[in-house]
């Protein structure tokens, strides 16, 4: 198993709220891990932890290492470590573009590339977020027009378009009906032959159904973290059992 | 006996209500009134493209076209200073300042505000003056450009203090959402931040407009008050402004030089009335 991130003591504060206490946690490449704990565990504090996204709150302070292959992530260029790690919001984030602009829009910041690329690159991307037969037609259409779910998709191909190595997904389906949650967890699974995803999820059998391994915040701790088949049959912690069951969160 | 209270305060406050539209429908009644009136001696064409301005000569000469031009070049010169110094200002307060600076520049601006302009034009009179005059080898440093300049500093704190609103408002999220594209901060802040603000910035740039082209005291105190069309932006202007304040004490009242003082009242209604509908159309297009 490569691992690509390796996250060793990692404590963050924001003031005076210490808001991940010792987490060690390693990646490994090709997987969906999870994240599950009820809100202010510090599970999206993690996520943002690893394309240096808390870096923009005031007063945030952290020790310990998180490594992107072997590589202390504050020694890479902050740019360079937000492309190789894509990230996918809670609500869809589309730009007052048209659709093919949005998914252009990271490529052109990155680099220049002719218009035939551009196009391929804006073809298999939203082909990859599942999105391009339903959008092939009106491509330079206000991405608003796209309805929720096509639009958190749309995100998805705007994130692969500029070919991360990693993808960070912060509840990606909660603004999401049933229909395109499915969808949205479809595109998941199939992405993950080639990228490493990590899932903040509030929702408990999400994780469940896709997550390859799953972890369990609670307090700003990792309380556990296993298979995501062993971690919903048999819980060594009674607190994540707890959770699991819906006793608490 | 509550009830009768409640009437008595409704109408009362119906009365406040009803006062100002009557006030404002009374000047408006009034100033067409009075400047309609020189339409009988000039046409309106003649009035405003005529290309001098002779109240007082035999017969007099009622052309207004130099005093719109004068308004018109301090005006644009004013914007094309104060907004990119306007809303590169607003940038930095609302994106780039920490927290402390940001509170200081704030209160800096809205001091700025609170200068009274006959204050900004005596300072601009002995500092802005004899600077333009000694720069450019011009035999007065009373231009246009000296009141653009001035100007400038007042249309500033509007500018600022809207634009930054604007693009206050606009949601974090559309900052993150581009920073973790791998955006540069200030990719994030051209690209995305300042057009999600647009209409915000832009209705920020007509309000300082409009408070440029409504200013009279320190235009009329720096720019030299000549009743030219202006050759350069380095001649002597007079405004619309300007004009009315300084010769309607003269006017005999019933003059034709007293009417057409009127009538360009009417002309700066017309134009500041058009800036503030545009700038509430687009406030009202953010919200």
């Amino acid at each position: 198993m490569v691992i690509k991130f390796n996250i060793e003591n990692l404590n963050i504060w924001f003031g005076s709220i210490h808001a991940l206490k010792q987490v060690s946690v390693g990646v490994q490449a090709n997987e969906i891990l999870s994240i599950i704990g009820p809100s202010n565990s510090g599970k999206t504090t993690f996520l943002r932890m690893l394309n240096r996204l808390n870096d923009l709150s005031q007063n945030f302070k952290m020790n310990g290492s998180v490594k992107l292959e072997q590589e202390d992530i504050r020694n890479i260029d902050t740019e360079l470590l937000r492309k190789k790690v894509g990230m996918v919001f809670a609500l869809p984030l589309p730009l007052p573009l048209s659709i093919f602009d949005n998914v252009a829009y990271g490529v052109r910041m990155h680099d220049r590339k002719n218009k035939k690329i551009l196009g391929e690159i804006v073809e298999a991307s939203l082909k990859e977020a599942y999105l391009w037969e339903e959008v092939k037609d009106r491509l330079n259409e206000s991405a608003f027009k796209l309805s929720g779910g096509q639009q958190q998709r749309l995100c998805i191909a705007r994130t692969l378009a500029i070919e991360p190595e990693v993808i960070l997904f912060d509840e990606p389906c909660s603004g999401l009906d049933p229909i395109s949650t499915a969808k949205v967890e479809d595109a998941m699974v199939k992405l993950k032959q080639k990228y490493t995803i990590v899932l903040v999820t509030n929702n408990v059998k999400q994780a469940a159904r896709v997550g390859d391994r799953t972890a369990f915040f609670l307090n700003g701790e990792l309380i556990e973290l296993d298979k995501t088949d062993k971690m919903f049959t048999a819980p060594l912690d009674k607190r994540t059992d707890g959770y699991i069951r819906g006793k608490f969160g | 006996m509550r009830k009768l209270k409640e009437l008595i305060i409704e109408k009362v406050i119906l009365i406040c209500g009803l006062a100002s539209i009557f006030f404002v429908v009374l000047i408006f009644l009034f100033l067409l009134k009075e400047g309609l009136a020189v339409f009988k001696i000039v046409s309106p064409f003649k009035f405003l493209f005529g290309k001098s301005w002779y109240p007082i000569s035999e017969p007099p000469q009622l052309g207004i076209l130099p005093l719109v031009l004068g308004s018109l070049l301090v005006t644009v010169g004013a914007v094309i200073i104060s907004i990119p110094i306007g809303v590169g200002c607003a940038i930095y307060i609302a994106e780039i300042a920490p927290l402390k600076i940001k509170e200081a520049l704030k209160t800096g601006i809205e001091l700025l505000t609170a200068i009274p302009s006959v204050v900004l034009g005596f300072i601009g009179m002995v500092t802005l003056v004899p600077l333009a005059k000694n720069i450019f080898h011009i035999p007065t440093g009373l231009t246009a450009l000296s009141g653009s300049i001035m100007l400038a500093f007042m249309a500033m704190p509007t500018i600022v203090s809207i634009a930054e609103d604007a693009l206050y408002s606009v949601p974090k999220t559309y900052k993150e959402g581009a920073l973790a594209l791998g955006a540069t901060h200030w990719q994030a802040i051209w690209r995305v931040m300042l057009p999600a603000a647009s209409s915000g910035i832009l209705a920020a740039v007509m309000l300082g407009i409009g408070r440029v082209i409504g200013e009279t005291m320190a235009v009329m105190m720096i720019t030299g008050n000549a009743a030219v069309i202006p050759s350069s932006i380095l001649a002597p202007v007079r405004t619309l402004t300007a004009t009315i304040a300084a010769e309607m004490g003269e006017a005999v009242v019933g003059s034709e030089h007293y009417f057409a003082l009127f009538a360009i009242g009417i002309v700066l209604f017309v134009i500041s009335f058009a800036i503030n509908v545009t700038a509430d159309l687009f406030l009202h297009k953010r919200q």
